[in-house]
């Protein structure tokens, strides 16, 4: 059956509160979720107050401001700090999103930071992708042809078919529509997922590719693609403001238009 | 313990080349439900305070006995799609998926089977 409550060893307790600096004048509370697998204990949500006007505008600031002077145990996933790199991913203040492209002011009151829901927890607020990226792969994301590529040049693409790859390729696959999907939640050994899905999109609008048919055989499933229950979640949290609930449906109609 | 890779975890047993059927039929069922209902309800509505005689001669008309059929047909079909998906959303276990969508069908073919003969028997033994 599908879990609707959380396993005894996986209940959250309170954890510790770090307080601000004295004489701090700007404090907003950050509720962490923390979870070290080697300590054998319960996770727990560890309250840090940071003075604002020691830190920098984003929740990725807060996160580096805690590693580097707080609490150096905290640990994340984050590299490139401008939204094209995908590893800050997270649950902030309920909505999965990127870190280093949130402002704090976004927040009014505390701010609650979680690892991507229903994943396997690595430690604190880095989770386990192994199979969100062996579906990406089962995918084939590349080209594949049969007509050999001009000898003397690049495959050619015209100006509209290109345009068919926007809200495609800008995918840097976070995974935050994917873990924001309640049938991802229950169905993920099988359903692959808005952003996989929008991404076997991508292969099957590209013009250039030559597999479509196989593409879209290899999605034909009950599960696969049809667990898409156009529930949203997906398009509301994309951070890149991408739409992969659009290119799921898309799919869906080439489904159709092909019987 | 499992040493799969996590490619092989998730290739699975394979696509089943299946559900474009089940998906669609669910929209058409959908769609046709729509006019259908509408149709039920004024129709229904306009007997209401009707006494037996006249609701039975009414059930008795081609066309009334035609859409009423087709409303229940539909509905019952629509319903079986849209719970195949609830039942294969949740339960997880093979065997209780297996029994829980051969119990449901059971149930609902039952149902459905006796309102269009109840249907046609008020149409045609009034």
């Amino acid at each position: 059956m599908a879990e609707f409550t959380l396993p005894a060893n996986s209940v959250v307790k309170t954890g510790k509160t770090w307080p601000a600096p004295t004489g701090a004048s700007r404090v907003k509370n950050f509720r962490i979720y923390r979870y070290d697998p080697d300590s054998g204990e319960n996770p727990r949500w560890d309250t840090y107050q940071i003075d604002l006007d020691q830190c920098g505008p984003m929740v990725l600031d807060v996160l580096l401001k805690i590693k580097n002077e707080i609490d150096p145990s905290l640990t994340f996933r984050r590299s490139c700090r401008e939204g094209i790199c995908g590893s800050c991913s997270m649950n902030i203040g309920g909505t999965n999103t990127l870190a280093c492209i949130k402002a704090i002011d976004a927040f009014d009151g505390d701010v609650t930071i979680s690892p991507l829901p229903h994943m396997e927890v690595v430690k604190d607020l880095v989770p386990d992708l192994t199979h969100f990226y062996a579906q990406y792969a089962s995918i084939k994301p590349w080209i594949q042809t049969q007509t050999p590529a001009p000898p003397d040049r690049e495959r050619l693409q015209s100006p509209e078919d290109r345009k068919k790859l926007d809200g495609h390729y800008e995918c840097i696959l976070c995974a935050c529509c994917s873990t924001s999907c309640p049938s991802y939640w229950w169905n993920s050994d099988r359903y692959l997922g808005p952003a996989v899905l929008l991404q076997a999109n991508r292969w099957v609008v590209d013009s250039r590719d030559e597999a479509t048919g196989e593409r879209l055989d290899n999605l034909e499933d009950p599960f696969r693609l049809y667990r898409c229950h156009t529930i949203m979640n997906c398009t509301n949290t994309c951070p890149k403001g991408l739409n992969p609930a659009k290119a799921i449906a898309e799919l869906k109609k080439k489904m159709i238009e092909r019987r | 313990m499992s040493l799969l890779t996590p490619f092989k975890r998730a290739s699975g047993l394979g696509t089943t080349s299946d559900g474009v059927k089940h998906w669609w039929m669910q929209r058409v069922t959908a769609v046709a439900l729509v006019p259908l209902t509408l149709w039920v309800v004024f129709a229904v509505a306009a007997h209401s305070g009707d006494d037996y005689a006249t609701v039975a001669a009414w059930f008795a008309q081609p066309f009334t006995t035609t859409m009423l059929t087709l409303f229940v047909f539909t509905t019952f079909l629509h319903a079986i799609q849209g719970l195949t998906v609830i039942i294969e959303d949740y339960i997880h276990h093979e065997g209780y998926k297996v029994i829980a969508l051969m119990g449901m069908k059971l149930v609902l073919v039952l149902l459905g089977t006796s309102s269009v003969l109840s249907i046609l028997r008020v149409a045609f033994a009034g």
